[in-house]
């Protein structure tokens, strides 16, 4: 099926059997592997990617139901030479060891400080209450994103950082 | 995964032909629940009827001074909306205690309604289950049971409906809105919904074949305070033992049944002057564990009388 994604500001037309998640669009059609293939079960959260600004799980996307959607990935947030705030917190923060969550963990962050700028409350908020930014609302948050190296302290530490770094 | 073939509907009526006319067609939404058991090929739908963009994602207000959620609006735009989170606050808190964010970003409300069960036979392909296999038989009954129902279950299933949003919409007396094949419209609760799993427990619901739910309509405000409580093996991002949503005087019970349970033994206990605890006790007397769940007796009388007396204190 012909399908049309802005993938990192760029329209790209792609012709998908209707099986291929948004994933395997980006790693196996576009060569964009930063997003990547963890449990392809939605479980883990190493495929976080951006749509139309809100994060979600691209392996649990059909491709061809996000034609006209635009798409955000690791490779469109930043570059090598000007790294965003939130990559250059986690490099600062050691918020990684193998780094294999990384981009899941980088591009979750990113919807993850937007929803909580909107005011969307968590299981961490109090009731009526707006949210506070707060390490166990940070934790709560960022729990659709494991990391089996477990370098969870310095993630919050890197995101902490990061927001203060882009205010 | 098997090969399917893919449209995006642009028109209600037309996705409900549709799903009746093509041999093997399944609604998407969200997906999330669908594709994950699209891959493993414990669903193996030959037509996908995409109604994620049909324009019924709204939250409106109705004359009735209730509201009204359109199907397929997301799981994150019901718990954060201001009218859900004032007016109906134990739905708000069942849904975030539910999923990862990024899930209910991704998962729609009626797909949340119709999400399968986790039991571990079920997603097991190499183990008979009658909801998989009708006639195979049930794999949990003398297996690992012990998130199983100890409500309604039969003894040809005994798994449990997971929905955390279901069973505060059961508390709030919520209906559901359809659109069928023949073009009619029709609303009932959700309460009855989903069935009990009977000797079908491949059919979990009373939808129609081709129906289409396209909202869900909450009354106004219920009088008295609302809270929502789960307890689950982690803090966050599991699938719950049970859970308990109170809305003023109603009580609903999840990941103890088939469906979201409604506790009217409990309720009618409150409504005679009963204390939380002898009220919960009441509906439990009900309950039928299997061994390996019995701790689930315990576990909803404490988390059921705490909801209350926090929904109490609320409602102050």
């Amino acid at each position: 099926m012909r399908t049309t994604i802005t993938v990192n500001g760029e329209a790209r037309s792609l012709d998908l059997d209707p099986r291929t998640t948004l994933l395997d669009a980006l790693r196996e059609h576009l060569k964009l592997t930063g997003a990547k293939k963890g449990c392809d079960h939605g479980q883990c959260g190493a495929c976080t990617v951006l749509v139309n600004g809100v994060r979600i799980n691209s392996c649990l996307s059909l491709a061809v139901a996000h034609d006209g959607d635009e798409v955000v990935s690791i490779e469109g947030v930043g570059t090598v030479e000007k790294l965003h705030p939130v990559q250059q917190a986690f490099l600062t923060e050691d918020a990684f060891q193998c780094g294999y969550c990384t981009p899941g963990q980088i591009c979750s962050t990113l919807g993850m400080l937007k929803e909580l700028e909107a005011g969307w409350p968590s299981q961490e908020t109090a009731p009526g209450a707006d949210p506070a930014f707060t390490d166990a609302e940070i934790r709560e948050r960022m729990s659709g994103n494991i990391c089996r190296c477990s370098a969870y302290p310095q993630i919050v530490a890197a995101i902490k950082s990061a927001r203060e770094a882009m205010a | 995964m098997k090969a399917f073939t893919y449209e995006r509907a642009s028109d209600a009526q037309a996705a409900v032909r549709s799903a009746v006319e093509t041999p093997g067609a399944r609604f998407i939404a969200g997906g999330t629940n669908l594709l994950d058991l699209m891959k493993l090929e414990i669903e193996q739908p030959q037509h996908l009827i995409d109604v994620s963009q049909l324009p019924m994602a709204a939250i409106e207000p109705t004359a009735e001074g209730g509201l009204r959620i359109g199907a397929a609006a997301s799981n994150s735009q019901v718990a954060v909306d201001a009218r859900v989170r004032a007016g109906y606050p134990v739905l708000s808190e069942a849904i975030v205690a539910g999923g990862s964010p990024q899930l209910r970003n991704k998962a729609s409300v009626a797909g949340n309604l119709l999400q399968r069960t986790r039991c571990a036979y079920f997603y097991d392909t190499s183990k008979p289950c009658n909801k998989r296999q009708p006639g195979a038989g049930c794999s949990a009954l003398e297996g690992l049971n012990r998130n199983a129902a100890i409500f309604g279950a039969s003894p040809a299933c005994i798994a449990t409906h997971t929905s955390d949003m279901a069973v505060a919409l059961v508390a709030l007396e919520a209906r559901v809105e359809t659109l069928n094949p023949s073009g009619d419209v029709r609303a009932f609760p959700l309460l009855e919904l989903h069935r009990l799993p009977g000797e079908t427990p491949h059919v979990e619901t009373h939808l129609i074949p081709g129906e289409l739910i396209t909202a869900v309509v909450l009354p106004p405000p219920p009088k008295g305070g609302q809270a929502y409580r789960k307890v689950r093996d982690r803090a966050s991002y599991a699938g719950g033992l049970a859970s308990v949503a109170v809305a003023g005087g109603n009580l609903a019970l999840g990941m103890v049944a088939h469906k979201p349970w409604r506790a009217v033994d409990a309720e009618a206990a409150l409504a005679a002057g009963a204390s939380p605890a002898e009220a919960v006790a009441k509906e439990l007397q009900g309950a039928s564990p299997l061994g390996r769940n019995d701790f689930k007796i315990p576990l909803v009388a404490r988390l059921a009388a705490a909801a209350i007396g926090e929904a109490n204190g609320r409602g102050v």
